[in-house]
């Protein structure tokens, strides 16, 4: 299987065209409508980790009626083991800022917001200044468009798109119901376009370029390309534009340092697959018909035999614990209770069968939380319990 | 909500409102879906997740509360899968939870309790998390005592205070595992904005929120023979007693009260509907003269709109957020401070008592009362006026210690010299009643004539919205009151706290021109007090300005000033209106307050 889907590298995200005032003069002499078909077409799917078609997240915000809306992009990354969006703002903000425009003008805004994680305050003054210049270009070309910087203040939580727009109307960062959606209610109860950093960089590319070259990349329901951090025991951490689809195989054998013994995709919130499921593993969002596909935000941590699983979870569960906002009562006491039962396992206070009850109040969690938080923690929890359960107990 | 759309819940099709909820849908086809953090009052959290339904399709299980009813959904309210995440999430909460219920105040009225009953949560796998967190227990508030380690972050409380009350005394603090609801800068309830209203007690879904209660210096007292015991009671207290002891709301049970009471072995029994009438004599003069001296002498001293002073919630509120404006509230104390300063003067001196055996108690639907009992100034009568305030709640609970089968009592009188009352005394008790008691005797003092509405029943200022405005025209008035000829008497009400701020921001701004403004710090009057019976929800608060209501028709007197112990205390003692004996013991003055 591995044969199928050779690693393949890419290079759009990080390549410096500077020719982003001619990729917006194009694209604003399109219709709406022909730049949402050109996402549709390249089957662009947010890259947060949720995967949600983005195409289809700006037509659905583009046909509401509200005289006001917003585009903001979501830069709070702050998934352990995530660190591709504070390089592209670093390195390409001109295609961020271009893209967000892009939509703006798409679905009828005139105001955006860029939402920086509140340990990015060293990206605040070049950002700022590559905002002034391009909305000076805005003018220029009669474009009424403006981008302003919203800096978080370090809560995970308010990754989470609802929780982001509490945080930046003022309020506590708690995860609103949904329904409503953000595209008909959203920053301040206006329909609001809000995706990744990586995502917009990735609408940049299919703007400039078109949709085909970008579906030709990747493989089905995962097309295009991801970028990847990739941080644990390997010789080469760092950040890598790969197309999607890959097999963890190729993969660990390009980044791992021989002595693999599990790949944790997708940060603390993602899956932990164990060197036994490398083969049957790809990397790219669910829906594929052979073996187990995983969606990633990018963050790509491997692990080597002297880790030791347990401390792992252990690191993540006080990571969750933390970082629950602490509204919904499976998220907030469940965390606790994955967090001291481990704990509990480990020193013989609770018998090995716990794990099996903590299984499935993990499941429950999964079930029943009220954002994406509460429900991913399942994820790890589940996956190194069930694969390394003789580490928890011994 | 004018599209009807096809839904099935558990099986069974039902048409139902496009957009309401899967949870009221469910409620109205008689399905009942468990709830803890849902409260009718308060917006939709969708925090506690108990709610769960299976939504057939989806994936996830989706909270009842928090989720639209979509055409064609099928809804499943009772699947293993549901009911294990139930019970799931029941367990996490009492993970959390101080569960010492047989030493807990709301032991038999808690939620939570009911909860783990239903589901017969009989062992608890999950660890306790009690012993490791640090919880505290505020107990430096004269009326409230907030329990950290019952609280379940429903949030309801938060809501509460923020949504009724515009107070935004209590908030969430910290997260994730350390999340708490708190007070600025974790102070105590009583350094903080807090009114005292105790509209987060009746919200609160457990033990977390209570009141202070004063049941067993009651008791002592009692028992004391040297000490005579007087009661007074609220208006609201007799339409809502009742619904804790095994009638239903909007029972009227004031005579089985006054029995009770006495069988309790309190000396007197004695009604603050009484002060009730006093407050519109004075009230209502003050009003007069208020608009005298503002429309004949052009005194730029005197402050209109006048604004009631009966609510202690809502003068906490106003010492508080508008300090520049205390000079509009009427100087009249409550009828509750009213009727300590006069039972340990007048009644003490008629019935040759020694004011200092007097134990004066209340019994109140609220909890705000206990901290205005407690404040320095309300000493006039040379004692402290009123000793201990009981919420209705806490006589209904005195009542079952002593083993009084309630239903069954016959009815009594009040005693006299302070116990007759009138109808404009009872409505008190509802929002818009002293609005309307207070037009009753002015417009009748001023023209000589009744109120020009049908049956004195002043139907503009009855009602359940957070807002109501009346105003009535004054004709032809009585020669000393001419300057009042032609003069549209504006009037505004304003229930629950949030609504007063926006009447005050009305005000503040200069774009309302009111004469008059009665404000309750809680909604629907002191019916829906924070020391009413849990729970109180808007029905319950319908049913109970119902009774009201009635209770005034029923009374042979309607109207304050033809009250005959109000004639004869103005005979024997206070002179009249306004007088300086009046003005000792009857009125007071105000605390500005700092703003957090």
């Amino acid at each position: 299987m591995s044969t199928d889907y050779l690693l393949k590298r890419a290079d759009f995200i990080f390549k410096n065209e500077n020719d982003w005032e001619e990729v917006l003069t194009k694209s604003i002499h399109r219709t709406p409508n022909e730049l949402i078909n050109e996402l549709i077409s390249s089957e662009l799917k947010g890259r947060g980790g949720a995967g949600f078609p983005t195409g289809l997240k700006w037509k659905v915000t583009a046909e509401d009626k509200s005289d006001v809306k917003y585009v903001i992009c979501n830069a709070d990354e702050g998934e352990p083991g995530t660190f591709k969006d504070r390089e592209i703002l670093s390195k390409v903000p001109f295609k961020v800022l271009t893209a967000i425009a892009i939509c703006g003008y798409v679905i009828g805004a005139r105001q955006g917001y860029i939402y920086l994680r509140g340990e990015y305050f060293f990206l605040q003054s070049e950002l700022n200044k590559a905002i002034k210049e391009f909305e000076f270009y805005c003018r220029q070309i009669n474009f009424d468009f403006s981008i302003k910087i919203f800096m978080g203040s370090g809560a995970y939580i308010c990754g989470e798109e609802t929780a982001l727009f509490e945080s930046m109307e003022g309020k506590r960062g708690e995860p609103r119901n949904k329904p409503p959606y953000p595209t008909s209610f959203g920053y301040m109860g206006k329909p609001t376009v809000i995706n990744n950093v990586e995502t917009l960089a990735h609408t940049y590319t299919i703007f400039k370029y078109g949709s085909k070259r970008f579906y030709d990349l990747g493989v089905q329901f995962s097309r295009g390309t991801k970028l990847f951090s990739v941080s644990g025991d390997t010789p080469k951490p760092g950040i890598y534009e790969l197309e999607l689809g890959m097999s963890l195989v190729d993969f660990v054998e390009e980044f791992g340092d021989d002595d693999t013994k599990a790949v944790q995709v997708g940060g603390a919130s993602g899956f932990l697959v164990p060197r036994k499921k490398f083969a049957e593993t790809t990397i790219g969002y669910q829906g594929r018909l052979v073996g187990i596909s995983l969606p990633t935000g990018g963050s790509m941590m491997i692990f080597n035999s002297s880790r030791s699983m347990f401390n792992v979870l252990d690191n993540y569960l006080v990571f969750f614990a933390e970082e629950s906002c602490g509204q919904c009562t499976p998220c907030r006491v469940g965390c606790q209770q994955l967090l001291r039962g481990i704990k509990a396992v480990k020193r013989g206070e609770k018998p090995a069968s716990y794990l099996d009850k903590m299984l499935k109040l993990a499941e429950t969690m999964q079930l029943t939380a009220k954002c994406g938080l509460g429900q991913s923690v399942a994820n790890s929890f589940s996956s190194i319990v069930e694969n390394f359960r003789e580490e928890m107990i011994y | 909500m004018e599209k009807k759309i096809k839904i099935t819940i558990n099986g069974a099709s039902f048409e139902v409102e496009k957009g309401i909820s899967i949870l009221e849908a469910a409620r109205n086809a008689g399905v009942i879906i468990p709830t803890l953090c849902y409260h009718k009052d308060l917006c939709v959290a969708g925090n506690c997740r108990v709610c769960v339904v299976e939504i057939v399709g989806q994936k996830r299980l989706a909270p009842a509360c928090a989720t639209p009813c979509e055409e064609g959904i099928e809804v499943l309210t009772n699947t293993l899968k549901v009911r294990n995440s139930r019970k799931h999430i029941i367990e996490l909460l009492l993970a959390e939870h101080n569960a010492e219920c047989t030493s807990c105040y709301k032991n038999g009225n808690c939620e939570l309790q009911k909860l783990a009953s239903d589901f017969k949560i009989m062992t608890q796998d999950f660890i306790h998390l009690v012993p490791f967190k640090n919880y505290t227990i505020d107990m430096y508030s004269p009326s409230i005592i907030k329990d950290d380690s019952k609280c379940i972050r429903c949030q309801r409380c938060v809501r509460t205070c923020a949504e009724l009350q515009g107070v935004n005394a209590l908030t969430m603090a910290y997260k994730g595992e350390h999340a708490k609801i708190t007070a600025f800068f974790e102070k105590s309830l009583n350094e903080v904005v807090c009114t005292n209203c105790g509209q987060c007690i009746i919200h609160c879904p457990t033990g977390a929120l209570v009141e202070k209660n004063y049941i067993e210096e009651v008791w002592s007292a009692i028992a004391d023979k040297t000490k005579y015991v007087v009661i007074q009671t609220a208006p609201a207290v007799r339409v809502g007693l009742g619904e804790e002891l095994g009638f239903d709301a909007g029972e009227r049970v004031t005579g089985k009260m006054v029995s009770a009471l006495k069988r309790l072995g309190f000396d007197a029994v004695m009604d603050t509907d009484f002060t009730a009438d006093l407050t519109i004599m004075e009230e209502g003069t003050e009003l007069l003269t208020r608009l005298k001296r503002a429309l004949v002498d052009k005194d730029p001293d005197v402050k209109l709109p006048m604004a009631t002073s009966c609510s202690p919630g809502w003068i906490k509120f106003i010492e508080h957020i508008y300090p520049e404006f205390l000079s509009h509230l009427s100087s009249c104390k409550s009828p509750q401070q009213m009727f300590g300063a006069l039972v340990k003067t007048y009644y003490a001196k008629a019935r040759k008592i020694d004011p200092d055996k007097i134990v004066s108690v209340s019994v109140m639907p609220c909890t705000a009362k206990k901290f205005e009992a407690n404040r320095p100034e309300m000493h006039d009568s040379g004692y402290k006026d009123v000793d201990y305030v009981l919420t209705t709640r806490e006589l209904a609970i005195m009542i079952k210690q002593a083993g009084i089968d309630f239903m069954k009592l016959e009815d009594t009188h009040y005693d006299r010299l302070m116990g007759e009352s009138t109808g404009a005394g009872v409505i008190f008790g509802a929002t818009g009643g002293v609005m309307e008691a207070a037009l009753r005797t002015a417009y009748e003092l001023v023209t000589g004539r009744e109120v020009p509405f049908e049956n004195l029943n002043i139907t503009p200022v009855r009602g359940l919205e957070g807002i109501k405005e009346a105003s009535i025209k004054i004709e032809k008035p009585l020669k000393e009151w001419s300057f009042l000829e032609g003069v549209e008497l504006k009037c505004a009400i304003a229930h629950g706290l949030v609504n007063a701020k926006t009447v005050m921001d009305s005000v503040k701004a200069g774009t309302s021109n009111y004469h008059f403004i009665e404000f309750m710090a809680c909604p629907g009057g002191c019916l829906g007090g924070g020391g009413q019976p849990i729970p109180t929800n808007p029905e319950i608060r319908r049913k109970r300005a119902a009774a009201i209501y009635a209770e005034d028709a029923g009374m042979p007197l309607r109207k304050s000033h033809l009250n005959p112990e109000i004639i004869k205390i103005y005979n024997d003692f206070l002179v009249k209106p306004l007088s300086d004996k009046s003005h000792h013991l009857l009125h007071t003055k105000y605390t500005p307050r700092k703003r957090y």
